[in-house]
C-alpha cells in the first residue's frame, strides 16, 4: 500500500537501488537449475538489498525466464499452441472477486477487441505464508492468461494488438472506481518470456511462486533483480525486472524525459497503429518509478521497429560528443539520436532482454558495476558483483566486465556473444546518418554575422537595470568577475539571509526557487575533471514522429554553449541566414498600470500567440523583454519560460518548436539554470552585455576586449549551470533541459500548479499577486519615482556582504560584538541581548522558526530541567577541516567539547596522530567525530580508531553536491602530514564518494567503517531537500547510527555564490521531513537525528528538538565566539583574527580561548533549559518530536508571509502503539559474522607477540571488508604504526566481496587467490595486498578482469598486486599506496595525490585527470598511451634515471614474486629492452613540490 | 574589490601636522595631506568584510568598504559619489568626527584601523578640487515649503535633503552667518571657516533660501513660520552649557568655553564683537573639562598666547587601551590626545574644583581643587573626596567646559512643545516629531548634546520623515538598521 503525501513527505521523492544479474545458457540448454543459479545470485548480492521493519519484507524482487512452454502445457486444460504462437501474460489482479471478475473481463474484451484469440486462464499457484506483513497487504491474485496469435498474423502485429489491448485495459481498469484497481498489473505479456515478481526477499521468490520450484519449469535464461528502496512502500508493481529491462542505478533526468516524452506524443504516427495511436497515450503511466518508466518508453521505441540494442543505444548512449576517436559513423549515429532523444542519464547499469538478446548497457559515467563470467561449459553470468554463482575454476573461460557507455551482448539464438563493437557497427549503418547530419544540421557557429538591426532600448541603463533588481553588488561581485575571470564568483561561510518568501525586500522570481542535488541514492558528478563525459550543447528546432526514421529529424539548429550574446540572436532571429528556422519574437510584457489582471492577461495571450506563430510554420520562439518601458513591466522570464513550455504543451505543440529568453532579468547561473530547467534552448543576458559593455567603455577597453569579457561571462555561465547539473547527477544540458529539478519555496500552490506544474511546493507562500506587487514596486521605483540627487544609480546591495539598507543577515554587527562581549566577559545578560536579537524576529524575519512559537506551556521549576551539563553531551561542532581553518582554531574547538562531554568534528582532513593523547593538563585535542569525506583525505585505521563518531559527510549545506580543493600553496607541510599527501600538492575533494553512487554502496561503506571501528557511530551528513525524509529512511536501513540533516545555510570555506544561496532548504523543512518520514515508516527508533545549519540559540535548538532533532550542531556561532567576525574571506586565506587562514602571521592574531566556546554552548543550554521548563521538559528525551508544542506565530504580518502554510512542517504523524518518536535501540551490529572474527581467533601469535603468522581461509562475496576489523585491532594496540611488514599473512580462496583490505594496516599480508570486487584496498594503510589468478586457471591474466572499480580509494600507505585487469577509477585519490596491475578502465590515478601506480597494460579513457600528485608508471609497448591523455598537467617522461627505473623494477619484481605473473615475467627477462617501453606520468604540481620540498630541506640542513 | 592582502602589505598612514611652534602661530589648519598614492594605499588596507562593523559604527551608516574600494581604484568620483550618497558635509565629518567607524573597524581588532576618516576627508576634498561636486537642484518641485531653525549641521543637512525631495526650504538662522557650531564653536584651526562658506555656496545654489539674524521666537513670531510654511524642522541644538556653582563662580575670569571660543571664532573672522573681550593671552590657563570643547580651549588659549594651561578632568585617567568592559567594536572611553593636547597642557584627572579663588576687585586668581575617585556605594558609583588632597593653584582665566544640559527654552516655548526629561525637545527617532503637528525636532535640539556626525543623521533622518508627513510617502533614503549600541 504505497503511502499518500502527508506533512512534507511526497511520494514521488522516492529512490531506489539494487542488485541485478542473468545468467544465459549460451547453448540454448534449457534447464530448472538456471533459474536456481540466478535466485542465487540474489541471495548471494542481498547485502545490496534491503528489508524492512517488519524483517521480513524486501524492497521487491524478481525474474524474467522463458516461457517454460511444455511447463505449461501440463499445467493447463486448454489447449496451447506451439512455442512462439501463443503469448502468456502474468497478471496481478485485484484479491476481491467481484474486481478481479472486472479486471479479467476488461482485459479479454480488449484483446479479443483487437482480433486476438484468448486461450484460457491459469491461476499462479503462490504460497502466501511466505510473505511479511507489509507485502501481504498489497498482495495482488496472480494469474496467467494465455492468448493465441491468429493464423493471419504476423509476430510485429501481435505485439503491436497486444500492446494496443493491454493499454486500454490498463486505462479502463486504472480510470475506473474499483477500490482495488491500483493492483491491476501486466509484469509481462510475451510470446517469448515470463517475469516472476513481488515484494519478496530473494530467498523467497522461488517460495512464493510454486513453478519456479518445479523441475519441469525450464528456461535458457534468467534475468534478476532486487530493490533497495529507501523508504518502506515499494510496491508490488515496481518490483523488477519490468518487461524488458531491469535496472540498477536511478535516473536523475526521470522528470525532463517524462515531460519530452509527453510532448512527442502529440506527433506519433504511424500504420502499424492508425487511429488507435490515441490509445497507448500517456506512453509513460504517471506516478511509476524511474526504471519502470524507462521500460515503457524501451517498449514504445521497439513498436517502431527498432531493435532493442539500437533502443538502448537511443536511450543510454555513450559520451560520444567529445570522444575524438570514435568512427564517425557511430558518431553520426549518435548526433542523429540526440536530436530526437536526450539521454536517460543516470548512474546505470541496465540488463535488458527480448527473449532473443540478453544484454546490458551501461551509463557513459560508469557509475554501476557490472561483471561477467563466461564458462566453458556455456554459461555467461552477468552481476553487480563477481562471484555470485559458484563456478569451478577450470570452467572458467573469462572474467569481463562492462564498460562505460558499452554494450554486452549474448544472441541466444546464435549462442554467442556480440561485441560492442559488432553490434553497434551494424546498428548505425542502418542509415546513412553521417550524411544526415551534414547536411541537415546547421551550427550557430557557422552562421555568418552579417550587419543587424541595432535595438534601440527603452529606457536608459540605469532606469532598466534599476526595474530588474540589479544591485551594485551584483555588479561588482557577480558580473564582472564572471567577464574578468569565466568563472563563476567564489565566496565563503553560511548564508545567513532571510529566504526569498521571508524578505521585505522585492526578489525576483528566482530566488523563490531552489536547486535539488543528489545525495546518497545517485552521485553528482565532477564536470571539471570528467568533463568528457558532459556536454552543454543543444539543438533547436521542431520535433518529428518517433516513428519516422528519416533526415528531417536532424534538420536542427545546434548552439554549442545556449548561453548567447546579442549577436548570436541576431544571427538566430535573421531567417535569411540561419539555415531556414523560421522565428517570432514575442514580448514577455504587461501594462504595469493592470495590475495582476493585466500579468495574468499577458500570460494567456503569450501562450495563445505562441501557439499562432507555430501554426504559421514557426519553430523558434523568442520570448523577450526588450521593450519595458514606463508603462510596460517585463513579466519574470522564468514564469513566462515555464508557462509557455507547459501551455504549449497542453495545446499539443510543445514539440514543435524551441524557446529562446531574451531577458535582462537573467545574471546569475541560478537564474539560467533555471531557464533551462524550465525548457528554455538559449538565453541571450542582454542586458548583462550592456553592463559589461559599458564598464568595459568606462575603463577604456576596445571592442574585441569587450567581446571577450562578454564570451568570458557566457563562458563562466555554461560553466556554472554544468555544475548545477552535475550537482543532480546530469551529464548534458540536452537532459537537464526541461528537466525542472527544483523546489519552489514561497509560492503558493495555486501560482505553482498553474505554471510551474510538477514542481513540489510544500509550504505555500506568496502568489501571483504578490509577484505582481513585486514587479510593480521596482517598477515605481524605476520608472516613476523621482530620482532623489546624489542617491547612487542602483543599490548598494547587501546580499553577500551586510550593509544597513541591504538584506537582513542574522549575523550583523550587533549580533556578532554582543556574543564575543558575552561569552569573554562570561556575562549571562549580554548573552541575553544578543539571543534577543536572533529570536525575536518579529520585527526582522529571517528564519522559518522565526514564524513558530511556543505553545501548550506546562511549566516546572527550572531545578526539575536536566543540567547543563547533561544537555551540552548532545552539543557538538560543525565539521571544519584543519587546513580550512588554523591548528589554533582547530584544536580550540576541541579542548572545549572535550571539556564539556560534547564533540567536535575533525572535518575533512584528518588530525595530527599527536591529539589523539590527552595533555598533561587534562585537556584533550582529539576530535571525537572523524569525517569521511569524498577525498578522503587523512582518513587510516589509526585516524577511525580514536573515533567515538564517524560521520561520513554525503553532502554540505553550503554547497551539496560539489566537491571542494585546497589550493596547494596552502598544503603546508603540517597539513599535508595530516593530510597524507605531499606538501603544495594540490588537493580536491571529488562531487561524489567514489565508492557511494547508490544507497547499497553507502550500505557498504557504513560496513567498511564499522568493521573499521565497531565502538563508533556511525554518522551520515545529509543537506535539507525535498525527499531528504526517503532518503533519511534509507539511511537507516542502510545501518547508521546517526543522520544529521544540514540546513543549506551552514558554513562553507569556499563555495561558488549559486550554491551558498540556492541550492538546498533551511533545516526546518528536511528535520521535519525526515522525522515524519522515518515514524511514518517505524524506522526512527533505529537512529539518532541530528540537525545543524546556522543554530544560534537555545530557542534555535529547541524549535529543531521539538521538530524531531536529539542532537545539535553549531559552527558559525561558536567560531563568532571565538573571534570570528564573519569577514568572509575564507577562501582567500587573508582570514584577519588568524582562524580561516594557514598564514602564520595571520594565525598568531587568534584570541579564541576554550573557554569562549564553553560559555556559549553554556548559555545556549541554558535559555534551552527555561524553554524546556516553561514547555514542561524535564529532559530532551521527552521533547523530542513534541511537535504540538509549536504553532504558527500571528505577530508578523508582511504581505509576503501571509500565505505561508506551515502546517506541513507541524504535522504530527499518528503512531501505532510501539512506534517510537526518538532513537530508542541500537542498529544490529552486522559485522559480527565477519571473517575477520575468525582470523583475528587464530593470529593472537601475531597481535600479541608480532611473531610470523601465515593462516589460510575460503572467501566468498559476502565476506565484505575483510581486513578491517583485524587492523582496527591492530590499531588499538599499536597507533599508526602498525605491526612489523608481513607479520600476518592470510590467504583467501574464491571471490572476495567488496572493500577487499579496507582501511588495512602495516603488518597485514592479504592474498587472494581467486577475483575480488569493488573498493579493493579502500582506504589502504600499511597493508599489503595480492590478487591472483588462482591456480588452475587457463586463460592470460593480462585479459582477465580480476578486480572491480575504484580500488585503492584513498589509500595512504601499502601496496597492492593485481594480477589482471582492474575497472575504472582504478587508484582514485590515492595518495601514498603503491600498486602493480595489468590493465585498467577509465579514470585511472583520477584525483591522485601521491604514491605509484604501475600498469602493465591499456588504460581506459581520461587517465590522470585531476592527478596532482605521485606518479604512474604506464606499459605502453604500442606508443598509444600519450595520444589518449586528456590532462596537460601531467608531465609524460620516459623511465629515464637510475631512481626511477629501480623502483620500476622492484615494483613489477614484487608482483612478479607475489602473484607468478607471467606478464611480469615477460617483462622481466627483457628489462633492458622493456623499460624503454614504459611512460612515466609525472604531474607538474607534483613535480614543482618536489623542488620546492628540496629547496626547504636544503635551506633547513644549512 | 580591494585589495586583498593590502592590510598586510601597508601601514596606517594619516596626514601630517606642521611643527607646533609654527602652526600655533595662527588659526590656519595645519595638515599636510598624503600623496594620491599613499592614500591609496590606505584604502588598500580596508579589508573589505562580510559585515562591515565601520558601516554599523558610522552613524550615518557611510558605506565605507565601498568608497574606500573606490578609493584604492583610484576613482575619486565614484568615491565621492558613495560618500556623498550617506553624508551631506564629509568635509566636516572628516575633519571633525572622533570617527567611531575606526573604533568599530575590523582591522582595529588586532592592528591600527583604517585611516577612514582621513581617507573621507581626501575623497570630499579631490571632488571640490576637481569639480565633481556641483549643485543639484531637484528637477521638480512640490510646492510645499518647510522652514528649518538653526544652521548647524543637522539643520543644514535636513534643509539639504529636503530641498532634494523638491520642497522650497528657508533655513532661519539667529546669527548673522550659518553654521551654528560649526561656524562658532569649532576652531579654525580646526575648521576654517570657507569650508562652511564652500558648501553654503552649493545649498544656496539648489535653491535653499537662508535668512540669518532670524531669531525665531525673538525677532520672528514662531506662529508667522508655521502659518507660511508647511513643517517646521527645529534643529536649534543643545545650547543649555552646564554650569559649575561653586563658591567664586562670578568672578571674573571665570568664563565659559562658549562664550570664550566664539568670541575668538568672530575675531578670526572679522566679525563683530558684542560684550567684553576676553583673551588668555599672558594668563595662566585652567580649563575645566577634559572634552572636545576643553581640548578647543586649549588650543585657542595656546594661540592666544597662555602663560600656563592646566586641563581638569573629573573623571579618572582612562587606559591608552581599550578597557576590557567596553570591547571592540563598541566605542570605548579611553584616553584620547587631541592636536591641542599635543601643542602643550598639563592635563589632570580625578581632579574636583571646589572653589574658584578671587582678589578684591572680583577677579579670578585661582582655585582650590580636591582628588577624587569613585566608588561604588549604594548600588550606583559616587564621588568620593581623597582626604588631604586639598591644592590651590594660580589661575586668572578658567574655562568651563562641562558640556551642555539640553535645550534652550525660546523655541519650545513659542511652538508650545513638549521637553523630554533630559532637557531636549521630546521627538521619537522613529518620526522626529513633537508633540506639535508638522513640527520636528532633530540634532542635539532633540537628542541632546553629541556629536557632528550625528547631527547630519538626525537631520537626514528627520528629512525623510517630514517629506513624508508632507507626501504620504518619502524616496528620502534613511540609513537603515544597525547602530551599534553605546555600551
Amino acid at each position: 500500500m504505497a503511502l499518500e503525501a502527508q506533512g512534507l513527505y511526497l511520494p514521488e521523492f522516492e529512490h531506489d537501488n539494487c542488485g541485478a544479474g542473468f545468467i544465459c545458457s549460451l547453448k540454448g540448454e534449457r534447464s530448472n537449475d538456471i533459474i536456481h543459479k540466478a535466485l542465487e545470485i540474489l541471495v548471494r548480492l542481498k547485502h545490496r538489498g534491503a528489508v524492512n521493519a517488519d524483517g521480513k519484507t524486501g524492497d521487491g524482487a524478481g525474474i524474467l525466464i522463458d516461457i517454460p512452454h511444455s511447463f505449461y502445457k501440463s499445467k493447463v486444460s486448454f489447449e496451447i499452441p506451439e512455442r512462439g504462437e501463443y503469448a502468456m501474460a502474468n497478471v496481478f489482479l485485484p484479491q476481491k472477486e467481484n474486481q478481479r471478475e472486472f479486471c479479467e473481463n476488461t482485459l479479454v474484451s480488449e484483446l479479443e477487441a483487437q482480433g486476438l484469440e484468448v486461450l484460457g486462464w491459469r491461476t499462479t499457484p503462490v504460497d502466501t505464508s511466505v510473505l511479511g506483513e507489509i507485502a501481504k497487504q498489497s498482495e495482488p491474485f496472480v494469474r496467467q492468461l494465455f492468448v493465441g496469435r491468429p493464423k493471419d498474423m504476423d509476430e510485429r502485429t501481435f505485439e503491436i494488438k497486444r500492446y494496443i489491448a493491454r493499454k486500454k485495459a490498463e486505462h479502463t481498469i486504472w480510470n475506473s472506481r474499483l477500490s482495488e484497481s491500483k493492483i491491476f498489473y501486466i509484469p509481462s505479456f510475451s510470446t517469448k518470456v515470463v517475469i516472476y515478481k513481488g515484494l519478496l526477499i530473494p530467498e523467497d521468490i522461488s517460495a512464493y511462486y510454486l513453478d519456479l520450484q518445479d523441475p519441469e519449469c525450464v528456461t535458457r535464461l534468467a534475468l534478476v533483480h532486487q530493490r533497495f528502496s529507501t523508504n518502506t512502500f515499494p510496491t508490488w508493481d515496481l518490483a523488477q525486472p519490468f518487461r524488458f529491462i531491469c535496472h540498477n542505478g536511478e535516473i536523475n533526468t526521470l522528470r525532463g524525459n517524462v515531460g519530452r516524452m509527453r510532448s512527442r506524443e502529440d506527433l506519433l504516427k504511424s500504420d502499424w497503429f492508425d487511429e488507435e495511436i490515441k490509445a497507448i497515450i500517456p506512453i509513460i503511466i504517471p506516478g511509476k518509478s524511474d526504471s519502470a518508466s524507462l521500460d515503457m518508453v524501451v517498449e514504445l521505441l521497439l513498436m517502431t521497429g527498432r531493435t532493442l540494442p539500437e533502443v538502448m543505444m537511443m536511450l543510454v548512449p555513450e559520451a560520444w560528443e567529445k570522444n575524438e576517436s570514435m568512427d564517425a559513423d557511430k558518431k553520426a549515429f549518435y548526433e542523429y539520436n540526440s536530436c530526437l532523444m536526450e539521454p536517460w542519464d543516470g548512474p546505470a547499469s541496465i540488463p535488458f532482454t527480448d527473449g532473443v538478446y540478453i544484454g546490458a548497457v551501461l551509463d557513459r559515467n560508469g557509475l554501476r558495476p557490472s561483471r561477467y563470467s563466461v564458462t566453458k561449459d556455456g554459461y555467461v553470468i552477468m552481476s553487480s558483483e563477481i562471484g555470485v554463482v559458484d563456478i569451478e575454476t577450470e570452467n572458467i573461460e573469462s572474467h569481463g566486465r562492462l564498460e562505460p557507455g558499452k554494450m554486452f551482448l549474448v544472441d541466444m539464438e546464435a549462442g554467442r556473444i556480440v561485441g560492442d563493437e559488432e553490434v553497434k557497427k551494424e546498428i548505425v549503418s542502418k542509415h546513412p546518418y553521417k550524411q544526415w547530419v551534414d547536411e541537415q544540421l546547421t551550427h550557430l557557429k557557422d552562421i555568418e554575422y552579417g550587419a543587424c538591426e541595432v535595438h534601440q532600448p527603452s529606457a536608459n541603463l540605469e532606469t532598466r537595470a534599476k526595474f530588474f533588481g540589479y544591485t551594485r553588488e551584483d555588479i561588482s561581485r557577480i558580473i564582472l568577475p564572471m567577464a574578468e575571470n569565466g568563472a563563476e564568483p567564489i565566496g565563503s561561510m553560511g548564508s545567513d539571509t532571510p529566504i526569498a518568501v521571508l524578505s521585505e525586500r522585492p526578489q525576483l522570481l528566482y530566488n523563490y526557487f531552489k536547486q535539488l542535488f543528489a545525495q546518497v541514492t545517485n552521485p553528482p558528478l565532477d564536470g571539471i575533471r570528467e568533463e568528457m563525459i558532459t556536454d552543454i550543447s543543444l539543438t533547436l528546432g521542431r520535433d518529428y514522429n518517433l516513428f519516422e526514421i528519416d533526415e528531417k529529424q536532424c534538420h536542427k539548429l545546434k548552439i554549442q554553449n545556449p548561453v548567447i550574446s546579442k549577436e548570436d540572436l541576431e544571427k538566430i532571429r535573421r531567417h535569411e541566414d540561419n539555415g531556414g528556422f523560421e522565428t517570432a519574437t514575442l514580448d514577455i510584457l504587461y501594462p504595469v498600470k493592470e495590475g495582476v489582471n493585466g500579468l495574468e492577461k499577458a500570460l494567456e495571450k503569450l501562450v495563445k500567440d505562441a501557439a499562432e506563430a507555430i501554426d504559421n510554420g514557426v519553430s523558434i520562439i523568442i520570448l523577450s523583454d526588450r521593450k519595458v518601458d514606463s508603462e510596460n513591466a517585463a513579466i519574470p522570464a522564468l514564469l513566462a519560460c515555464s508557462y509557455v513550455n507547459h501551455g504549449l504543451g497542453r495545446l499539443q505543440r510543445r514539440s514543435l518548436v524551441s524557446l529562446i529568453i531574451e531577458s535582462a532579468e537573467p545574471r546569475e547561473v541560478h537564474h539560467f539554470s533555471l531557464l533551462f530547467g524550465y525548457g528554455a534552448s538559449a538565453v541571450n543576458p542582454y542586458l548583462v552585455n550592456e553592463l559589461i559593455t559599458a564598464q568595459a567603455l568606462n575603463e577604456g577597453f576596445s571592442y574585441e576586449d569587450t567581446e571577450k569579457a562578454i564570451k568570458n561571462y557566457n563562458k563562466a555561465v555554461g560553466k556554472g549551470i554544468l555544475k548545477v547539473m552535475n550537482k543532480v547527477g546530469i551529464s548534458t544540458l540536452n537532459s537537464y533541459r526541461g528537466s525542472q529539478i527544483f523546489e519552489c519555496i514561497g509560492l503558493n500552490s495555486v501560482v505553482v500548479r498553474k505554471y510551474f506544474p510538477i514542481t513540489p511546493t510544500r509550504i505555500e507562500g506568496i502568489g501571483l499577486m504578490e509577484i505582481e506587487k513585486e514587479i510593480a514596486l521596482r517598477h515605481d521605483k524605476a520608472f516613476t519615482a523621482a530620482e532623489t540627487p546624489a542617491d547612487l544609480d542602483l543599490e548598494v546591495g547587501g546580499e553577500y556582504r551586510w550593509r544597513r539598507n541591504g538584506e537582513q543577515h542574522a549575523f550583523d554587527p550587533i549580533s556578532v560584538a554582543t556574543l564575543q562581549k558575552a561569552v569573554r566577559l562570561n556575562e549571562p545578560k549580554t548573552y541575553k541581548e544578543y539571543a534577543k536579537r536572533i529570536n525575536e524576529q518579529s520585527k526582522r524575519l529571517l528564519t522559518i522558526r522565526g514564524l513558530l512559537e511556543f505553545t501548550n506551556y506546562d511549566p516546572i521549576p527550572l531545578d526539575e530541567v536536566e543540567p547543563w551539563t547533561e544537555i551540552v553531551k548532545r552539543f557538538k561542532t560543525g565539521a571544519m577541516s584543519y587546513g580550512s581553518i588554523s591548528k589554533e582554531a582547530h584544536e580550540n574547538l576541541a579542548i572545549a567539547m572535550n571539556r564539556i562531554g560534547g564533540k567536535s568534528n575533525s572535518g575533512e582532513g584528518g588530525e595530527e596522530t599527536i591529539r589523539f593523547y590527552k595533555t598533561e593538563d587534562g585537556d584533550w585535542r582529539n576530535s571525537a567525530i572523524k569525517q569521511v569525506a569524498s577525498g578522503r583525505f587523512g582518513v587510516t585505521s589509526n585516524y577511525l580508531t580514536n573515533a567515538k563518531e564517524i560521520q561520513i559527510k554525503m553532502a554540505q549545506g553550503a554547497k551539496p553536491g560539489e566537491g571542494g580543493q585546497l589550493p596547494g600553496p596552502k598544503v603546508n607541510p603540517d597539513i599535508a602530514k595530516t593530510r597524507n599527501s605531499t606538501p603544495y600538492v594540490g588537493l580536491i575533494s571529488p562531487p561524489p564518494h567514489h565508492d557511494i553512487y547508490s544507497i547499497e554502496d553507502l550500505s557498504q561503506l557504513i560496513y567498511d567503517l564499522k568493521s573499521a571501528n565497531r565502538e563508533a557511530r556511525i554518522n551520515v551528513k545529509l543537506v535539507s531537500e525535498i525527499g531528504v525524509g526517503t532518503i533519511a529512511a534509507g539511511v537507516s536501513k542502510a545501518n547508521a547510527d546517526v543522520i544529521l540533516i544540514s540546513g543549506y545555510d551552514g558554513g562553507t570555506g569556499a563555495s561558488p555564490l549559486t550554491s551558498l544561496k540556492h541550492a538546498g532548504l533551511p533545516w526546518e523543512l528536511g528535520v521535519a521531513e525526515a522525522q515524519q518520514t522515518l515514524v511514518m515508516n517505524n524506522l526512527r527508533s533505529r537512529i539518532v537525528l541530528e540537525c545543524d545549519g546556522q543554530l544560534k540559540t537555545g530557542r534555535d535548538v529547541a524549535i529543531a528538538c521539538l521538530l524531531g532533532a536529539e542532537e545539535f550542531g553549531f559552527a558559525t556561532a561558536p567560531l563568532v565566539a571565538s573571534g570570528c567576525i564573519m569577514m568572509r574571506v575564507c577562501h582567500l586565506n587573508t582570514c584577519p583574527v588568524g582562524i580561516a587562514t594557514q598564514n602564520p602571521e595571520l594565525r598568531k592574531k587568534f584570541k579564541g580561548q576554550p573557554e569562549h566556546v564553553v560559555n556559549y554552548m553554556y548559555f545556549v543550554a541554558q535559555e534551552l533549559r527555561e524553554i524546556m521548563a516553561e514547555l514542561g521538559f524535564r529532559t530532551i528525551d521527552e521533547m523530542v518530536g513534541q511537535v504540538q508544542k509549536l504553532e504558527r506565530s500571528n505577530v508578523l504580518d508582511h504581505y509576503k508571509t501571509r500565505g505561508l502554510d506551515l502546517s506541513p512542517i507541524l504535522k504530527v504523524i499518528d503512531t501505532p502503539e510501539g512506534v517510537s518518536i526518538r532513537n530508542t535501540e541500537k542498529q544490529v551490529d552486522e559485522t559480527t559474522d565477519a571473517i575477520d572474527f575468525e582470523i583475528l581467533s587464530k593470529a593472537h601469535p601475531a597481535l600479541y607477540r608480532k611473531e610470523k603468522t601465515q593462516l589460510e581461509f575460503p572467501i566468498s562475496n559476502t565476506n565484505r571488508a575483510v581486513g578491517a576489523i583485524i587492523s582496527n585491532e591492530i590499531s588499538k594496540i599499536y597507533g599508526a604504526d602498525g605491526l612489523p611488514d608481513n607479520t600476518l599473512r592470510v590467504v583467501f580462496n574464491g571471490f572476495a566481496g567488496q572493500s577487499f583490505g579496507a582501511f588495512s594496516t602495516k603488518g597485514l599480508t592479504l592474498v587472494v587467490n581467486g577475483a575480488t570486487n569493488d573498493y579493493l584496498g579502500k582506504g589502504l594503510s600499511g597493508a599489503r595486498l595480492v590478487v591472483r589468478v588462482p591456480n588452475g586457471s587457463s586463460f592470460e591474466s593480462h585479459k582477465n578482469v580480476i578486480t572491480g572499480n575504484v580500488c585503492l580509494y584513498g589509500a595512504t600507505t601499502g601496496e597492492a598486486y593485481i594480477n589482471g585487469l582492474a575497472g575504472e577509477r582504478f587508484c582514485v585519490r590515492n595518495s601514498g599506496a603503491k600498486a602493480v596491475v595489468e590493465g585498467i578502465g577509465d579514470h585511472g590515478c583520477e584525483y591522485m595525490t601521491g604514491g605509484v601506480a604501475v600498469i602493465l597494460g591499456k588504460v581506459g579513457r581520461n587517465f590522470g585527470a585531476g592527478m596532482s600528485g605521485g606518479l604512474a608508471y604506464v606499459y605502453d609497448p604500442d606508443k598509444t598511451f600519450k595520444a589518449g591523455v586528456k590532462n596537460p598537467d601531467l608531465n609524460l617522461l620516459a623511465v629515464e634515471t637510475e631512481e626511477d627505473q629501480k623502483e620500476l623494477f622492484t615494483l613489477v619484481e614484487n608482483h612478479y614474486n607475489l602473484t607468478m605473473s607471467p606478464l611480469a615475467e615477460k617483462l622481466l627477462t627483457n628489462w633492458e629492452k622493456e623499460v624503454g617501453n614504459f611512460v612515466k606520468v609525472f604531474p607538474e604540481e607534483y613535480r614543482q613540490a618536489l623542488i620546492r620540498i628540496a629547496e626547504e630541506n636544503q635551506t633547513t640542513s644549512n | 574589490m580591494g585589495k586583498t592582502t593590502g592590510f598586510l602589505e601597508f601601514k596606517r598612514k594619516t596626514e601630517g601636522y606642521l611643527p607646533v611652534e609654527e602652526r600655533t602661530k595662527n588659526y590656519k589648519e595645519f595638515t599636510q595631506p598624503l600623496k594620491e598614492e599613499e592614500l591609496k594605499e590606505q584604502g588598500a588596507r580596508c579589508m573589505n568584510c562580510g559585515i562591515p562593523f565601520c558601516h554599523s559604527g558610522c552613524p550615518l551608516g557611510n558605506l565605507i568598504p565601498d568608497f574606500n574600494d573606490a578609493v584604492y581604484e583610484g576613482n575619486w568620483e565614484k568615491a565621492s559619489q558613495v560618500l556623498h550618497s550617506t553624508n551631506n558635509f564629509p568635509e566636516f565629518t572628516g575633519r571633525l568626527c572622533p570617527a567611531p567607524c575606526e573604533e568599530a573597524c575590523v582591522l582595529g581588532i588586532n592592528e591600527d584601523p583604517v585611516s577612514i576618516e582621513n581617507i573621507e576627508k581626501n575623497i570630499v576634498e579631490t571632488a571640490f578640487a576637481n569639480g565633481y561636486l556641483q549643485a543639484m537642484p531637484p528637477k521638480t518641485r512640490t510646492g510645499k515649503k518647510v522652514a528649518i531653525i538653526g544652521s548647524g549641521p543637522s539643520g543644514l543637512a535636513a534643509a539639504q535633503q529636503l530641498n532634494r525631495a523638491g520642497h522650497e526650504v528657508t533655513v532661519f538662522e539667529r546669527d548673522e552667518k550659518v553654521g551654528g557650531l560649526l561656524r562658532f564653536g569649532i576652531p579654525d584651526f580646526k575648521l576654517e571657516k570657507t569650508i562652511i562658506d564652500r558648501r553654503i555656496a552649493l545649498l544656496e545654489e539648489e535653491g535653499i533660501q537662508f535668512k540669518t539674524g532670524a531669531h525665531v521666537g525673538v525677532n520672528i513670531d514662531a506662529n508667522e513660520i508655521k502659518e507660511n510654511h508647511d513643517a517646521v524642522v527645529l534643529c536649534g541644538g543643545a545650547t543649555v552649557r552646564r554650569g559649575l556653582p561653586i563658591e567664586g563662580a562670578d568672578l571674573k575670569g571665570v568664563v565659559q568655553a562658549m562664550d570664550f571660543l566664539p568670541q575668538n571664532n568672530r575675531r578670526v573672522s572679522n566679525l563683530e564683537i558684542n560684550g567684553e573681550t576676553i583673551t588668555a593671552e599672558g594668563k595662566d590657563v585652567i580649563v575645566i573639562g577634559g572634552g572636545d570643547t576643553g581640548s578647543d580651549c586649549i588650543g585657542t588659549s595656546r594661540r592666544q598666547g597662555a602663560k600656563s594651561i592646566q586641563n581638569f578632568e573629573i573623571m579618572p585617567m582612562a587606559t591608552k587601551d581599550r578597557p576590557e568592559n567596553q570591547p571592540w567594536p563598541f566605542w570605548p572611553m579611553r584616553l584620547r590626545e587631541s592636536t591641542s593636547h599635543k601643542e602643550g597642557v598639563d592635563r589632570h584627572f580625578s581632579i574636583m574644583t571646589k572653589r574658584f579663588l578671587g582678589n578684591d576687585q572680583g577677579e579670578l586668581v585661582g582655585l582650590e581643587t580636591v582628588e577624587v575617585s569613585w566608588e561604588y556605594k549604594e548600588g550606583r558609583m559616587q564621588l568620593v573626596e581623597r582626604e588631604g588632597s586639598s591644592k590651590t593653584w594660580d589661575c586668572n582665566l578658567a574655562l568651563l567646559a562641562l558640556g551642555f544640559t539640553g535645550s534652550e527654552n525660546t523655541l519650545a516655548e513659542s511652538f508650545g512643545l513638549t521637553f523630554d526629561n533630559r532637557g531636549n525637545i521630546a521627538a521619537e527617532e522613529t518620526d522626529y516629531k513633537t508633540n506639535v503637528s508638522g513640527v520636528f525636532a532633530a540634532g542635539d535640539q532633540r537628542r541632546g548634546q553629541s556629536l557632528i556626525v550625528w547631527a547630519i543623521s538626525e537631520g537626514r533622518q528627520a528629512a525623510h520623515h517630514v517629506d513624508k508627513y508632507l507626501m504620504g510617502e518619502s524616496h528620502l533614503p534613511l540609513k537603515g538598521d544597525g547602530d551599534l549600541p553605546r555600551v
